[in-house]
Order: C-alpha cells, then sequence, then structure tokens
C-alpha cells in the first residue's frame, strides 16, 4: 500500500473518471480525494434580495451537491474498495483542483474531458486545457 | 424567456400608440400629468417645506447642516478614518483577507456592488446637472467635499448595520437601521427611544424608497427617452417600467435584474472614460474650469444664491447622490458574513468615494468644461435665468438633459448611450431601492407574502406617478423624503458610534499585531 493520494476533479456525472481512476488507485494502492467544485466568482453581481438569501443557497447547495453528487460517487469507489474522501469548493474550476492538489499532497491528477468539445471551451479553455497548461502534477484526462 | 416575458411590453406600446397621438392633439384640457401632478405637488408640499425649512435667519436648510455636521463629527471622532483605511478598504474588496473556506458566501466586493447599483444613478448625472446649473460651477466643490466627509459617515452606519443585523434560523438575514435603532439603543439602555426611532426611519424609508428610489428615477429616465423620441405623456413611461418593475420584484425575474446589474458597472466605466476624454479634449480649459470651481466656491461667480447657494447646492446633492448618513445602504452591507462587522465599514466608505468624488466630479467638470453654462462675453460672469431660476443654459435644458448636451457637444452620439445609461441605472435603483423599502415595510408591519405584496403594488404605482410628474415637485419631494432617513438615522449613529469606535480600535490594534492577516496561497 502506497501512501499516494490521487486527485479525481468530477463534474458530476463523468462517472468514466471516477472508474478510471479508481483502477489506477486499486493497482498502486492509492488512495482517492474526490473533488467537485462549484463555480463561484466573488466578482459577480447580485441583487440585494439575493445579498440576503446567498447564506441560505450556498447551505442549499452544498446539501445538494454532497447527497446527489459526492455521497453517490464514494458509495460507488467504497463498493469497489478503493479508500476515498471527497471535498467540495466554491471558486474557479482549475484554480481549486490545483490548489486542492497541493493541500493534499496529491501525487496525480485524473479530470474528464467533458463540454471540452463546445465553442464556449474551444475560446476560453476547458478544465481540462487549463490543467494541461499549468497542473505541477501528472495529469490524467479521461476521456 | 426573456422574450416571451417583454411581449406583453410590446403589446402594450402598441395598445397605447393610438392614445399618445390623442395626447399630442389635446391642449386645451388638463392631461393626466397635469392632474397627478397638482394632486401630489399638493400633498407633498407641507412635509417637503418642514424638512428644507432654513435656519432662521439664514438661507442655509437646517436638515443639510444636520448631515454636514454628523459627516463633521465622524470624520473627527474616528480621526479621519476616511484616508487612514482607504488602503486596507481596497485590499478587503480585493478579498486578501477573505478566509477562502468562505467562498460562495456573499463576498465584501459583491456587497459593495450592489450597494454601489443603488446609489450611482441619476443623482449623479441628473442631480450634478441640477446642482451646477443652480449653485454653479463652485456646487462641485462642495460635494466633492462632503462626499470625502460623508465616507466616515457611511463607515459607521455600514458597520453597525452589519453588528445589528437578524440573522434568521434559515440562513437569512436583515438588517440596517431599523435593527441597530432598537437593538443597539437597547443595549444602551434606550429600547423605548430605540424603538420610536427604528419606527420613524421605517416610515421615512418606505417614503424615501417611493420617492428618491423610484420617482426621480422615473421622471428622469422619462425626460431622457423624451428628449430622444420627441415629447409624449410621462404615464406611458411609467407604466412601462411598472410592468418591467412589477416582473422582478413581484414575478421574482432576478434575472432580469441580474443583467441590469451587470450592466451598470459597465455603463459606469463608459461613462468615466468618456469625459475623460471630453476633458482630454478640452485639456486647455482644465485650468480654466478648475478655477471656476475653486472661485466658485467661495465667491458664487455672480450666481444669485453666492457662496452659500454654491454650498447648499453642492451638499444636497452629494448626499442625495451618495446617500452618506441616510442609512440606505448599511441595508445592503448587512448581507455580507463577515466575523468583523467593521470591515464593511471599511469597504462601505468607498461608496461616496466612487460615487461623489469619481463620478459626480466627472460630471461637473463636463457641464463646466463644456461650456453649455451661458456665461455674458462682457463681464465673465454666468447669466442668471431668473424665471427658472438658474443659471441660462444652452437650449434653454436642465437636469438630466444639460448633462446629454454636454456630453453631446463632444459626441454627437453620446446622448443615446447616455439614454441608454440613465434608464439602465435608474431601472437598477429602482429595484435596490423597492428592496431598502420593503425591509422598512416588512420591520413595520411584519414579514409575510400577503403584506410584502401590498408594498410591492404601491412601489409600481408610484413609478407611473413618478414619470408623469415634472420635474420640480418630484426632485423636491425626493430629497425631502431621503433627508428625513437621515434625520432619524444620525440621532442613532451618535448614540452608537462609541460601539463602532471599540470595534475599529480592537480591529487596527490585531491589523497591527498580525493577529489578522492576509490570506495568501
Amino acid at each position: 500500500m502506497s501512501n499516494e493520494t490521487f486527485v479525481v476533479a468530477y463534474e458530476g456525472d463523468d462517472t468514466s473518471v471516477v472508474d478510471y481512476a479508481a483502477e489506477r488507485a486499486k493497482k498502486d494502492g492509492a488512495r482517492l480525494h474526490v473533488l467537485h467544485v462549484l463555480e463561484w466568482s466573488p466578482y459577480s453581481f447580485l441583487t440585494p434580495q439575493e445579498l440576503e438569501e446567498r447564506h441560505k443557497r450556498r447551505q442549499e447547495e452544498l446539501k445538494r451537491a454532497d447527497q446527489m453528487l459526492m455521497q453517490p460517487v464514494l458509495a460507488r469507489l467504497r463498493a469497489q474498495g478503493v479508500e476515498a474522501d471527497g471535498e467540495l469548493r466554491y471558486g474557479s474550476v482549475v484554480d481549486l483542483i490545483l490548489k486542492v492538489t497541493k493541500e493534499c499532497g496529491g501525487s496525480m491528477i485524473f479530470c474528464g474531458r467533458a463540454g471540452s468539445s463546445s465553442l464556449g471551451s474551444r475560446l476560453f479553455g476547458s478544465v481540462a486545457i487549463g490543467l494541461a497548461q499549468s497542473a505541477t502534477v501528472p495529469t490524467v484526462i479521461v476521456p | 424567456m426573456l422574450d416571451r416575458k417583454l411581449a406583453p411590453l410590446v403589446a402594450l406600446a402598441i395598445l397605447f400608440a393610438p392614445v399618445l397621438a390623442r395626447a399630442q392633439d389635446a391642449v386645451a384640457a388638463p392631461t393626466i400629468d397635469e392632474t397627478i401632478n397638482e394632486i401630489v405637488g399638493a400633498v407633498t408640499g407641507p412635509f417637503v417645506n418642514f424638512i428644507f425649512a432654513p435656519i432662521p435667519g439664514t438661507s442655509f436648510p437646517w436638515i443639510v447642516m444636520w448631515l454636514v455636521v454628523a459627516a463633521t463629527i465622524f470624520t473627527v471622532y474616528f480621526g479621519l478614518i476616511q484616508f487612514r483605511a482607504f488602503g486596507h478598504a481596497i485590499s478587503l474588496v480585493k478579498g486578501d483577507y477573505s478566509d477562502p473556506k468562505d467562498a460562495g458566501e456573499v463576498s465584501h466586493f459583491q456587497a459593495l456592488a450592489t450597494a454601489l447599483s443603488g446609489t450611482v444613478g441619476l443623482g449623479n448625472i441628473a442631480g450634478v446637472a441640477v446642482a451646477v446649473s443652480i449653485g454653479g460651477p463652485g456646487a462641485t466643490f462642495w460635494m466633492i467635499l462632503a462626499g470625502l466627509m460623508g465616507m466616515a459617515s457611511k463607515f459607521t452606519e455600514c458597520t453597525l448595520g452589519v453588528k445589528y443585523r437578524n440573522e434568521y434560523p434559515d440562513g437569512t438575514v436583515s438588517g440596517g437601521p431599523m435593527y441597530y435603532l432598537s437593538k443597539g439603543m437597547g443595549e444602551r439602555g434606550r429600547a423605548g427611544l430605540g424603538r420610536f426611532l427604528a419606527i420613524l426611519f421605517s416610515i421615512f424609508c418606505v417614503l424615501g424608497a417611493l420617492g428618491g428610489g423610484n420617482m426621480f428615477q422615473a421622471n428622469q429616465a422619462h425626460a431622457q427617452i423624451s428628449g430622444i423620441v420627441g415629447s409624449y405623456p410621462g404615464w406611458i413611461t411609467g407604466v412601462v417600467f411598472a410592468v418591467i418593475v412589477f416582473m422582478v420584484i413581484v414575478g421574482g425575474l432576478q434575472s432580469i435584474a441580474r443583467v441590469t446589474e451587470k450592466v451598470v458597472p459597465f455603463m459606469a466605466v463608459v461613462y468615466v472614460g468618456a469625459s475623460l476624454i471630453i476633458i482630454g479634449m478640452n485639456a486647455d480649459k482644465i485650468g480654466w474650469a478648475f478655477g471656476q470651481i475653486f472661485d466658485g466656491a467661495f465667491t458664487g461667480l455672480g450666481i444669485a444664491g453666492g457662496l452659500v447657494g454654491a454650498l447648499i447646492q453642492g451638499f444636497k446633492r452629494a448626499a442625495f447622490s451618495n446617500e452618506a448618513g441616510v442609512g440606505s445602504a448599511a441595508i445592503a452591507h448587512s448581507a455580507v458574513r463577515t466575523k468583523e462587522p467593521i470591515t464593511e465599514g471599511f469597504v462601505s466608505l468607498l461608496e461616496p468615494f466612487i460615487d461623489t468624488v469619481v463620478i459626480c466630479t466627472m460630471t461637473a467638470i463636463v457641464i463646466v468644461i463644456t461650456g453649455v453654462l451661458q456665461i455674458d462675453p462682457e463681464t465673465g460672469l454666468y447669466i442668471w435665468n431668473a424665471d427658472a431660476g438658474r443659471i441660462a443654459t444652452e437650449g434653454d435644458v436642465s437636469g438630466v438633459q444639460l448633462t446629454s448636451a454636454a456630453f453631446g457637444s463632444a459626441f454627437g452620439w453620446f446622448p443615446y448611450v447616455l439614454a441608454i445609461a440613465v434608464i439602465l441605472f435608474a431601472f437598477s435603483t429602482m429595484i435596490s431601492w423597492s428592496y431598502y423599502g420593503l425591509k422598512a415595510w416588512t420591520y413595520m408591519f411584519g414579514e409575510g407574502k400577503s403584506k410584502e405584496l401590498v408594498f410591492k403594488i404601491i412601489f409600481c404605482v408610484f413609478v407611473v406617478i413618478g414619470a408623469a410628474m415634472n420635474l420640480g415637485p418630484v426632485i423636491d419631494f425626493s430629497d425631502a423624503a431621503i433627508f428625513a432617513m437621515a434625520l432619524v438615522n444620525i440621532v442613532g449613529l451618535y448614540f452608537l458610534m462609541p460601539v463602532v469606535k471599540r470595534e475599529m480600535n480592537s480591529y487596527l490594534g490585531r491589523l497591527k499585531t498580525g493577529e489578522i492577516h492576509k490570506f495568501v496561497d
């Protein structure tokens, strides 16, 4: 059993990433750290009504993400016999994947290619492209 | 989605087309506009007279003195905090001191942007034009001074707004002067007075929301549109605006509001950019324009009101534009999640700076520098139009149309951009004030869907009334209602300023020792 941690950037529907990362983790005896980022900019604009409700909405969003996304994927990994934990964060996706990898001492990142073919991501770059450009550890892009 | 929602508006416009044509034919009978004008003017008259009563023996309104004295006291009491904490305020807005674990909560930037979208608006465009045309260029000097001093008032009220807000079990918050007046004064053994002031503030806040936050906005938006498409009855603009406001505040279409919230900062940048270009184009006159502003501030440059006239106009417009001491911003700022209420005070002091010291000053300089205020070539003094009670202007325009003429003299197309800016500013200010008014309303009558709906419908009706009235009665009532809020709010600020000072000293002490530090990656 190695002490390695692999970070899995999980967008919510790309189970192929999770399964592939689980396979690799089992081979290497690594543990998985599943990260789901809720896209958020502290510079976005909110109406006064939204300001008032923001804290409540944030709690609801976190609860929903935990129940609908994180718990099922962690259960799926445990069923496959992989040691895994999860983390939900608010912010910019690529920045947070890099930050969390650093924080947990991750030695490899797994991410999906979801959305990479859209016009927006071709113009402004997708998560996969962003990671390819700036990741400091080996990164696996799972198709 | 948006198209489908806007369809009724198009239908409405088509529906009103024949009415519009008929209204233009009818000259003799009093129009709906005139009737509304007469009734509302008569009802609000005594209230306006009371608020703007001069100090006996002078022509200086006591309420303006009230605000200026308060801003001066806060400036001295907190040791020029607006200058000492300016850099720290910018660091806070940038998020340097925000715990990354709190991401997803309301940031300092968001609270500032939302509060600004409630204040940056017609006060900056139309209000400044009114001040400069009545008080002369010298009004600009007093406006800037009032803006700088007002930063200390804003700092005080926004700190208290966060400190004494109500946090409900479901995670929502309600804050503002109503809450710090009742809770804060209660802590200081003045619970009865606090509750009384809180109710009084709420009444004035509802009136202010309907006046400055609504009627004035609708009125000037109409003036702007009719300046471009030709004259037509104001209530038509009012109905269209009312329908859109209704869709947002009753229909819950926050997406429309969010669009304007996004466009407003962009427009503000365009506006300041255009101002700078015009100032650059008239670079040779910059020295002269500042000379006019400084000379006018102390001599009046032949303006009927002289020094006092310039000072009153400058102070009045600054207060109306940045709302420092009024208490409205404390409502918007109180939603921020912060462990230190004082940080929101620091952030909020940037508001009068951006609003008055930057944006209002730009407008004033453009009006002065482009020469739309007429000067007698022989004496070099401004020509006074006694009938209108202001300086004679090219095309005899006032308010937002004067600003439009000033920008239009440099860029022929700018009045169209300005018209869009005015409409969007007006709209975002209305949305912000509908919220402020609603919070005051629910403070008085309790929360509940039907009670809220009553206020929202009243708010929409006032959009129509505001658009239909002439500038005079609307601007008077708007000012009076907003100043009345300051009357109550500042009494509370005097009682509670030691609380703010304690918070400030504690925070600045911990900042110095490094206990409070930046979060760095």
